[in-house]
């Protein structure tokens, strides 16, 4: 595929270029959170930031999200649909591991039999823009969980950060079309290939190696029953800010909002670490305590996901690690995992 | 073959007749016909499928289809009143709107079974997929194609038994063993006293080539499975139907799973062998 220079102090007028013909969503410092939101000039994207403090798996999956409109009226119902998105939209300086999140999601809510027409088409009008990770933060682990600092899954270009220019590569057909059209670069040359292999090496460096998902998935299917699960969730409260912030937890309610006669029923983000996401109506619950709670959340990311989809369901961005308010940190938790099981080896 | 469009949109549909099924009135069955001929014609199901119940303004709730396919135009369900949108539900008259998704999840191995006895297995008001699956056995085109069929269903009361009239029907029929027992009888009552463990205990066939089919409170399937087993019925023709939290129905909004299967999705239809490789969480 393509790849072009751009000198770096040219990136506004790229920018400025991209939102004459498209939505262009960004990374924007938002009274210290770093967050993704429709930009309408350059100055307002941050792109020297390490991650972004939200995901923008929200742009596919919003927390709140209609799916009709009811109105009942005697014998008539009258059900409506919302449109779905439509407009070229690019999205723009998403670090690869949440770039490689939409893959997971894409497995979810498009994977299957059944499919969720709103979200493929949104996730169709978009042209995903990588921003590799040159100087990867202490709590991320990416490169553990089958990602890595300049992964291209889920990107359609991916641009490094080469100190004087941005090295900008197309990973897709799509991307392809939006290089083509960018102007003010040059064509890429060996000494910036060379750089951007020395970046991507040096990022590497700083990071742990690969867990195998085959092998977490094996020991955690002995483990159902381990003393571990007993004692992790003590500290945990239960706040699930762990699943909020994750790019690639999916779990979500269906509610409506609105009286007998007219409203719209909503799908809302939910959290498995709260008691009542399994409560049934009889009282009766199959995971009354923490100890059920945090088994499933850890169970579903490093076992289910791989018995179902052949990789595990975590991108290692590290979110749930620097938000947790009691430390409970997974990457602790995984190392734990592979010390009990080796002992018993 | 992946449909892309928006999977929560319900049919709407009309009740037709409510039932008080069980003298503490806390069980009604609702019978309900589309208003869409399309939605009738896109609507195919088997026994032991589910439908989302839709309550405008409540929202949604996953409800075994208590009716059978071979009735068509006609859905029933079958509702014990439990929280807000059952209770709502049970204010709801003939005429009212309601909407239905679905049908939903795995049915019974109908394949499987035919040409074999079939033990079916109820207690309490979990009955309503069963009683399907036995009005569509009994279904004149297709009762040829199954074996002997035997029918234990239990209620603690005589006044808590569902599809009183239709028992009687049964009861009339050679082509049916039927066998009903309350764990406390009234004054009136002239049948069988006692759980459903200890009649089946009692009255099953021959495992040799008989699928067993158990739907009943936590309780009852915990003592019934271990009575089946004594009777050598093997793991893989014992069925059982699961209950779970569920919203989407569809696989995606993860509460309902256990381990990596979802019970809306992979069930609510498993044998006992396939629960067996699953984690015990449910």
């Amino acid at each position: 595929m393509r790849a072009v220079l751009l000198a770096k102090n040219q990136i506004s007028v790229l920018l400025e270029a991209l939102l004459q013909g498209h939505e262009v969503f960004a990374p924007v410092n938002d009274g210290g959170l770093i967050v993704f939101r429709q930009v309408d000039s350059p100055q307002q994207v941050v792109l020297g930031y390490h991650n972004s403090t939200l995901p923008p798996k929200r742009l596919f999956f919003p927390q709140t999200e209609t799916v009709f409109c009811y109105g009942l009226e005697g014998a008539q119902l009258a059900l409506e649909e919302p449109q779905p998105a439509s407009g070229e939209k690019v999205l723009f300086g998403v670090r690869p591991c949440d770039a490689r999140s939409f893959t997971l999601l894409d497995r979810v809510f498009a994977g299957g039999n059944h499919c969720d027409g709103c979200y493929l088409a949104r996730r169709e009008n978009y042209t995903v823009v990588g921003l590799s990770c040159t100087r990867p933060r202490a709590t991320c682990f990416c490169s553990a969980v089958g990602g890595g600092p300049f992964s291209t899954a889920g990107s359609d270009v991916l641009v490094t950060d080469l100190g004087t220019d941005y090295f900008i590569e197309a990973v897709t057909d799509k991307g392809a079309v939006l290089v083509e059209s960018l102007s003010g670069c040059r064509e890429a040359d060996e000494d910036s290939i060379r750089r951007r292999t020395e970046a991507q090496a040096a990022a590497e460096a700083t990071l742990r190696g690969a867990i195998s998902a085959e092998d977490m998935k094996r020991r955690l299917q002995e483990m159902w029953d381990d003393p571990l699960w007993d004692r992790l969730h003590e500290k945990c409260i239960g706040c699930g800010v762990c699943t909020y912030l994750c790019p690639t937890c999916h779990c979500f309610d269906i509610v409506d909002e609105g009286s007998e006669q007219r409203g719209r029923r909503l799908k809302i983000w939910d959290s498995c670490m709260f008691p009542l996401f399994t409560l049934h109506a009889s009282g009766h619950n199959p995971r009354p305590t923490g100890k059920e709670r945090w088994r499933q959340r850890l169970m579903h990311k490093f076992r289910y996901w791989t018995e179902s989809h052949g990789e595990v369901g975590c991108v290692g961005c590290g979110r749930c690690v620097v938000n947790c308010p009691v430390n409970l940190d997974i990457r602790q938790v995984l190392n734990e995992i592979e010390s009990l099981t080796k002992k018993v080896e | 073959m992946m449909i892309a469009k928006n999977p929560y949109l319900p049919a709407p549909m009309r009740i037709e007749k409510v039932t008080v099924e069980t003298e503490d009135r806390s069980i009604k069955t609702f019978d309900l016909s589309f208003i869409r001929k399309e939605d009738e014609q896109a609507f195919r199901y088997l026994p032991g499928q589910f439908a989302q119940l839709s309550v405008f303004g409540k929202g949604e709730a996953p409800f075994g289809i208590a009716s059978s396919p071979t009735r068509s135009g006609l859905l029933q369900f079958t509702v014990s009143r439990a929280g807000l949108l059952t209770r709502a539900l049970h204010q709801m008259e003939q005429g009212d709107l309601v909407g239905v998704r679905g049908p939903l999840g795995s049915s019974f191995p109908l394949q499987d079974m035919e040409s074999r006895d079939l033990l079916v297995i109820g207690g309490g008001f979990a009955f309503t997929t069963l009683r399907s699956l036995i009005n569509y056995v009994l279904e004149r085109e297709n009762r040829g194609r199954f074996g002997k069929l035997t029918v234990v269903y239990g209620a603690r009361t005589p006044g808590m038994l569902l599809y009183k009239g239709e028992l009687e029907q049964w009861r009339q029929r050679d082509d049916l063993e039927l066998h009903v027992t309350v764990d406390a009888a009234d004054g009136g009552w002239k049948g069988r006293i006692g759980v459903v463990p200890n009649a089946v205990s009692d009255v099953a066939p021959a495992a040799d080539d008989t699928y067993a089919v158990v739907c009943g409170p936590p309780a009852m399937t915990r003592y019934t499975l271990p009575v089946l087993e004594r009777l050598r019925f093997p793991p893989e023709r014992v069925v059982l139907s699961l209950e779970m939290k569920m919203k989407c129905g569809i696989g995606m909004c993860g509460r309902c799973n256990i381990g990596s299967s979802y019970v809306c999705r992979d069930g609510p239809v498993f044998t006992l062998a396939e629960l067996r490789r699953l984690p015990p969480e449910y």
